[in-house]
Parts: structure tokens; C-alpha cells; sequence
């Protein structure tokens, strides 16, 4: 089957990314299909290469770009969302003169027409949030 | 793009200003309009307060975005559905609701909110191919 998710959440805070983390290497394990992982609300960020997690602990966003990059996934953070959280990559940082970027460079920035497209596409969508 | 048109539906189960959802709820929504998808939404839970009459903002320093709703029409989003019991348990009728209208065909000005039981919902929710709660 084909799925895309949808990640509400932020890190920590809240356990939606892991389970989507969880569901996603499962569901890949298993033969099915990540079409997009999506990025919304404070899921945005998830997508920060700034976070530093104490070591006995999990990293989430090093967790999603190790499995994104096993299994070439389409990891996609919304830019309307993620700009009014001050989450920023290159390209934006410089259009929109900012001095900083913190997106990691698994993840990538997109409109939500990503995630409408992820829905039609996939089979299921699956939200993680509340 | 895709040829496929699905049956979205999108349940606002929160009020307006205590959290972001309801407003990054009503982006999702205004772009799946635009990829020509079947739109519908409902109204439950503190939902039905995203929807009320006279809401002001001033005080609390946010950005009021009721106004938004009243464009849903031209958007071609006609059917919005609030749920009888949510109402009723908030102690409000259809009149603290805003009258939300689109133009049919004939350009004749018709009521998009249709109030419907919780018992209706479902069997409406059961009809769609994708039913996305916040």
C-alpha cells in the first residue's frame, strides 16, 4: 500500500513524529510505500539540525534523515508553517534576509499543494498529532 | 497534476484562538479546493465556535480570520456541516452561527451550513475517501 503522513506535532513535546517515525519503518519493513512524509503545524519542526537531544536519548530528526536516506524518502515541510516558526533553509534565509537557517538538509521546503498531492497519490493518509 | 478527485473532509473539533489549528486547518483547506477536490467540512466539538457570530479579537492581540469562511463559497466549498449536539451542549443555536452562502449556478445565493446529527455525521464520514481531523 501507499502511504503519505502527515506529522502535526513537534519533537518531544509530543509523541506523534515517533510514532510516525515507528509507523513509517515499519510500514517500509513490511513492503509498503512512503509516497511523502509531511511536515505541518508544529510538525515543522521536526526538520531543525540545531536540535542536541541528550545523548541517552533519541535524536528525531537524525532518526527521519537516516531512514529517509535508506529509503529515499520525500520528507516535505510546509513553508507557510514553517516561516511563521522561524524555520528557515538557505534559500529562504537569504530571500528573506535572515542571517541563520536550520533545516536539516534531508528535509526539504514546500507548499501545501504537497501534501494535497501526497493525499490523492497515496492510498491512506495517515495524521500523527491530536 | 492528478486526474483523481477524492472526497476530503475536514473536521474542526477545536476553538478558533486557543490553538493554531483552526487557521493552518482552513490553509489546508482552501488548497485542496484549488487542486478541484470535493471539499466538504464539519463543525464539532469547540469547532462550531470557529464559525460564530461577532467574534472579536481585539483583546487578545490575534489576528481575527473569521472573515476567511465567509470566501469558502467562492471557493466553491458549499457544504459545511455543524453538528446539532455541539451546538446544543454550548448552549448556542444556528443563530450565533454565521450565515455562510455561495452562489449556485443560476447565481442564486444559497445556505452552505447544513445542521446535522451526530448520527448523520457518521454515515457522512463513512462516505468519504479521506476524513482529516484537527
Amino acid at each position: 500500500m501507499k502511504f503519505t503522513l502527515l506529522i502535526n506535532e513537534g519533537p518531544y513535546q509530543h509523541q506523534a513524529s515517533d510514532t510516525a517515525y515507528q509507523f513509517a519503518k515499519a510500514a517500509l519493513e513490511k513492503g509498503h510505500e512512503i509516497y511523502r512524509v509531511f511536515f505541518y503545524n508544529d510538525g515543522v519542526n521536526n526538520a531543525t539540525r540545531l536540535a542536541i537531544p541528550p545523548q541517552d536519548d533519541r535524536n528525531i530528526t537524525e532518526n527521519w534523515a537516516a531512514l529517509a536516506k535508506e529509503h529515499e524518502l520525500d520528507m516535505v515541510v510546509c513553508i507557510a508553517a514553517a516561516q511563521r516558526r522561524g524555520m528557515l533553509d538557505a534559500d529562504e534565509a537569504g530571500r528573506q534576509g535572515k542571517d541563520a537557517d536550520n533545516i536539516h538538509p534531508a528535509f526539504h521546503i514546500s507548499g501545501l499543494g504537497q501534501l494535497v498531492e501526497g493525499a490523492i497519490q497515496a492510498d491512506r493518509l495517515i495524521t500523527f498529532g491530536d | 497534476m492528478s486526474e483523481a478527485i477524492k472526497k476530503f473532509m475536514f473536521v474542526n473539533t477545536k476553538a478558533p484562538y486557543g490553538t493554531v489549528y483552526a487557521l493552518e486547518s482552513l490553509e489546508v483547506v482552501l488548497i485542496t479546493a484549488a487542486f478541484d477536490q470535493d471539499v466538504s467540512l464539519v463543525f464539532c466539538d469547540d469547532g462550531v465556535f470557529q464559525i460564530s457570530n461577532n467574534q472579536n479579537t481585539e483583546a487578545s492581540g490575534m489576528k481575527n480570520f473569521s472573515n476567511a469562511y465567509k470566501a469558502l463559497g467562492d471557493y466553491d466549498i458549499n457544504k459545511l456541516y455543524v453538528e446539532k449536539e455541539s451546538l446544543e451542549e454550548r448552549g448556542l443555536t444556528l443563530d450565533n452561527i454565521m450565515d455562510l452562502t455561495y452562489e449556485d449556478d443560476d447565481w442564486a445565493e444559497k445556505p452552505s451550513i447544513k445542521l446535522v446529527t451526530r448520527a448523520e455525521l457518521a454515515d457522512l464520514m463513512d462516505d468519504q475517501d479521506l476524513v482529516i481531523s484537527s
